[in-house]
């Protein structure tokens, strides 16, 4: 199971290239021509991504994280999260890196098979880094108004958070 | 919104490392962050020129177009402004088939590819319509089916069962996702209304 990582990639690109050659497209040559528009695009969201990188590697390292973490614990304990996966909750839509080195820091300190580890992993399984798909995707075509994305967004992320424990609490417990 | 969230983090950042003396910290990660987000993109430029060319292939050949048929009932709910087999949709639906597959490293070069057709027929170029909202809100959500990273990095770390939190995953991104949509959905009326 923990192999199929390794399969789904190969076995889409074989399928769409077979796809493609069977409906006698000159893949090589189209291929080409798209890969050349993915470049272009790329360089796009490169200022959009600088803005939010620095900002999120600001908050790591002031220690800003722990402060919010303590402060909002009462919040915590009010909606039946964990309070040593506050840290998670904050970092998970900002980061995908620094969301997973929390994971990986509450695997090592409580182990995956806990009660903390099991809701950690349905959080951060459940849930996408909210700030870089926003900043990516409207960083792509230079959209600055993003009217009710964020709103609706954040919604799905606390929503996740505390299905995150229901879930666990309904299957393991 | 993102610039008061910007402009929040970054004075929040220095606030917070002059009461806890990590001024030193905070000028690091301010070159760090800088050269971090060139490196994402340089890793991201290969990966993009990978995604899109092959989507290229896959729409050339037809497939995008038989995906966003198979797609396209429950699509149709999610963006209405968007006609069967229209390229805005052939994108989206790619762009949902990679996420569901739990291919992240495609599913951002394909949704950037769906912003830009969506972007296209728009008529306000710098604001977000109510479609692409959903779409952007469709891809914080998780929607993968098997959390193959996830499911290995409890192997690693002596899980007996890496993968048994597998239901309840589904059952958090399922509610997730819904509320998610709902929420969308709900601020998009009034959005309406308010003109």
């Amino acid at each position: 199971m923990a192999d199929l990582g390794s399969v789904v990639v190969p076995a889409t690109i074989f399928f769409i290239l077979i796809f493609g050659f069977l409906r006698k497209v000159p893949v090589f040559d189209v291929f080409v021509s798209g890969a050349r528009e993915g470049a272009v695009s790329c360089f796009d969201i490169l200022p959009s991504l600088v803005g939010l990188i620095l900002a999120v590697n600001m908050l790591s390292a002031s220690g800003a994280l722990d402060l919010v973490s303590s402060f909002l614990r009462p919040a915590a304990l009010a909606l039946g999260l964990p309070p040593e996966v506050m840290p998670l909750a904050l970092m998970r839509p900002v980061s995908g890196s620094g969301s997973n080195a929390l994971l990986l820091q509450l695997f090592r300190d409580y182990g995956p098979d806990s009660f903390v580890g099991r809701v950690a992993s349905v959080m951060n399984g459940s849930t996408e880094t909210t700030f870089y798909a926003i900043a990516v995707y409207f960083g792509a075509v230079g959209i600055k108004k993003t009217r009710h994305t964020i709103p609706a967004a954040l919604t799905a992320d606390l929503v996740g958070y505390i299905a995150s424990v229901w879930a666990v609490r309904l299957l393991f417990l | 919104m993102m610039n008061y969230i910007w402009a929040g983090m970054i004075l929040f950042s220095c606030i917070c490392a002059l009461l806890t003396g990590r001024l030193p910290e905070l000028s690091d990660a301010v070159l760090s962050g800088a050269a971090s987000a060139v490196q994402l993109v340089i890793v991201l430029l290969g990966m993009m020129c990978v995604w899109t060319g092959l989507m290229k292939i896959a729409d050339a050949g037809g497939l995008t177009k038989l995906l966003s048929r198979m797609f396209y009932p429950v699509m149709r709910l999610l963006f209405p402004k968007y006609p069967k087999d229209s390229a805005a949709m052939r994108a989206i639906c790619m762009n949902i088939t990679a996420n569901l597959l739990g291919l992240g490293n495609a599913a951002t070069p394909l949704g950037i590819a769906a912003m830009k057709e969506m972007s296209r027929i728009s008529k306000r170029p710098a604001e977000a319509d109510n479609n692409m909202v959903m779409f952007v809100v469709i891809n914080t959500a998780s929607i993968q089916l098997v959390p193959t990273f996830m499911g290995t990095l409890r192997a690693q770390y002596g899980s007996a069962q890496p993968f048994d939190i597998v239901p309840a995953v589904w059952l958090a991104s399922i509610v997730a996702l819904g509320l998610g949509i709902l929420a969308a959905k709900l601020l998009e009326r009034r959005d309406d209304r308010l003109g």
